[in-house]
């Protein structure tokens, strides 16, 4: 049924549709409302047949999923930012065991410096982890891909993160259809699990492995993940037919057939762009964008077929590795790697710690990418005024004391000015 | 796409108004969505929320900059903010304060826009009394559909309705008719007196 409901409500209601059996999580920020709404929804018996656990880390969240997908239930949990680094250790154990825990992630940054904003910082720190991981672009997505997460997962018997913006999509509140049970129990069947704690059947699952066979588990994570995009798109499509409308796959493309200009990106930021792009559209750019779904497994051949008439290629990244650029960036250059005519590549790091995207400046980078490429990658926004001052403060003086501080400094003097003038306008 | 843009402090239920907003777009049918100025959450801080309004599907995700509706919870931040920033020149302005433009100094603002298109609402002060607390926010959503046609007044009352089930509704229900009904009064009687 359709309903004006915030994302992160939708969620947690979709979530129950899937019928979890364990929930935990440690209900502190970084959070969103998802648990506390499918907390709700256990309490009111909504959700039946499902303990609501209260943990006392997030580290213990993810450890009881674990504990609890090995004994053969069907195991949720959600985090986000400083709060999925602290169960970093579990995010491992939980892909390397093959339990098909499912996570939402509410994408924020990660400091130092502080901030509680988003960016996809804490889903890049652990995309090496193991996870299956898909970007949602809307907040009707964000509430379906739990349903395909949940297959999908249970399938392949890996764990799966559902990365959701934070704020941008979980507090926001829109328009969104939450399904019905029925539709929800034909797509998604009970939990059927590949391995099981089972008294009946003593086993154990997590054993020492030793260099005469570490490979070969790890080997069969690699495997059973680059063998999976057909299933990711199968299931997909599966969706599409019992629900009415697209979720899920590896990646969408718009207006590419004959575009020699492609954005790539992930998550709400596809919207906006979206706008811009029928913007230049009407003024005969060439201009397209392939909206990354599906980020880990990374759908290389995928990739490549999408952007296999581009000329240019602008990565777009809400994230940033310090020591060497974008991370999606990079992901998308090796996809290119050994590729005849490969198109160049062009990166822009933007959004960073909650920064607004707005369609201005995404229509000024996209123009200047077209005539005027720039060498590594370009951070949208970026105040170079700002910069100039500390780097040039930083060179006079060893002890020149915190960058995050000193640049709050200089913004305030410049509120504070600007109030000033303002304050002197009216008052003329 | 009609956009609005609701600013107030912590506590004053600003982004519960854009929420409440939206659903009253939604009952009519259209597309609405409501998002806050992600902040940290502190009671009095400065505070905005958005709500866009249109009949197809609302892709875009950045803030709103420049609004066709202007709602001001709090009449004390056009001291420290600069509240107006990009407001349509054909746009509307709502004030929440029991005085008039020039005691704010915001008649040369109001100047600039469209006869009729800025009000103010004695939001606070009808909450009081309505509701028994100063919460500002289902007045001014009241008031609003006195002098826009963004949303209709029994659409704002349903959405309210929806939010505070039971008496608390009730009370802002009433608060919210009580202030259009101020707005247009006014209104109403301006256009006699200008005929």
């Amino acid at each position: 049924m359709l309903e004006q409901i915030e994302g992160s409500k939708a969620m947690a209601r979709t979530i129950a549709l899937c019928r979890p059996q364990v929930i935990c999580a440690y209900p502190i920020t970084p959070q969103t409302h998802i648990v506390e709404g499918v907390g709700e929804l256990v309490r009111d018996g909504t959700l039946a047949n499902c303990e609501f656990i209260n943990v006392e880390s997030e580290f213990a969240a993810l450890s009881v999923a674990i504990g609890a997908s090995a004994a053969g239930a069907r195991a949720y949990t959600a985090t986000a930012s400083q709060g999925l680094l602290f169960m970093a250790e579990a995010v491992y154990n939980a892909a390397g065991l093959g339990l098909p825990i499912v996570m939402t992630l509410g994408n924020r940054a990660i400091g130092a410096p502080i901030n509680i904003w988003n960016d996809h910082s804490d889903a890049m720190a652990l995309r090496e982890s193991g996870w299956i991981q898909l970007f949602a672009e809307t907040n009707q997505e964000a509430a379906d891909l739990h349903i395909i997460a949940f297959r999908l997962a249970e399938e392949l018997s890996v764990p799966t993160m559902v990365c959701v913006d934070g704020f941008i999509l979980t507090h926001a509140m829109e328009r969104i259809d939450i399904p019905d049970q029925k539709i929800v129990d034909a797509y998604l069947p009970p939990y059927e699990p590949v391995q099981v704690l089972d008294v009946e059947h003593p086993m154990s699952i997590g054993a020492m492995v030793g260099p005469d066979a570490f490979t070969e588990v790890r080997y069969l994570q690699y495997y059973k993940q680059q063998t999976s995009f057909r299933l990711i798109e199968t299931l997909s499509q599966q969706f599409a037919k019992l629900f009415g409308r697209v979720a899920g796959g590896l990646l969408r493309s718009y207006h590419t057939e004959d575009a020699e200009f492609v954005v790539v990106a992930m998550g709400s930021i596809n919207g906006t762009i979206k706008d811009v792009i029928d913007e230049m559209r009407a003024e005969d750019i060439a201009i397209g964008l392939v909206s990354l779904v599906t980020f880990r497994p990374f759908p290389i051949r995928a990739l490549q077929e999408a952007l296999a008439h581009a000329r240019d290629v602008l990565v777009i990244d809400k994230a940033l590795d310090p020591g060497m650029g974008g991370p999606l960036a990079s992901n998308v250059a090796i996809a290119f790697r050994n590729m005849d005519d490969a198109p160049n590549l062009h990166s822009a790091i933007c959004g960073l710690g909650g920064r607004p995207v707005t369609k201005a400046s995404l229509s000024r980078l996209f123009r200047q990418a077209m005539v005027q490429p720039w060498e590594g990658p370009h951070f949208l926004d970026l105040n170079d005024r700002v910069i100039a001052r500390e780097i040039h403060r930083r060179g006079k003086a060893r002890r020149a004391g915190p960058a995050a501080e000193n640049i709050l400094k200089i913004l305030e003097r410049e509120r504070a000015e600007k109030a000033r003038a303002r304050a002197e306008a009216g008052g003329a | 796409m009609f956009q609005v843009r609701i600013h107030g402090r912590g506590g004053q239920g600003v982004v519960t108004a854009a929420e409440m907003l939206s659903v009253a777009a939604f009952l009519e049918g259209k597309h609405a969505q409501a998002f806050p100025s992600f902040g940290s959450e502190r009671m009095g801080a400065p505070v905005v929320a958005f709500c866009r309004i249109a009949d197809r599907e609302i892709r875009l995700r950045e803030p709103i900059q420049t609004p066709d509706v202007l709602i001001v919870q709090d009449a004390t931040l056009f001291k420290s903010l600069d509240v107006l920033e990009g407001l349509n020149p054909r746009g509307h302005l709502l004030v929440n304060t029991n005085r008039d433009f020039a005691a704010i100094h915001l008649d040369g603002a109001v100047a600039r826009l469209p006869m009729g298109h800025a009000q103010t609402c004695p939001a606070t002060d009808l909450a009081r009394q309505h509701i028994g607390r100063p919460a500002p926010n289902t007045a001014l959503l009241g008031a609003l559909t006195a002098f826009t046609d963004v949303v209709k007044l029994s659409s704002v009352m349903e959405a309210i309705a929806r939010t505070f089930p039971g008496t608390v509704g009730e009370a802002n229900i009433a608060c919210a008719r009580a202030a259009h009904d101020l707005v247009r009064q006014r209104l109403d009687a301006t256009e006699t007196s200008h005929a």
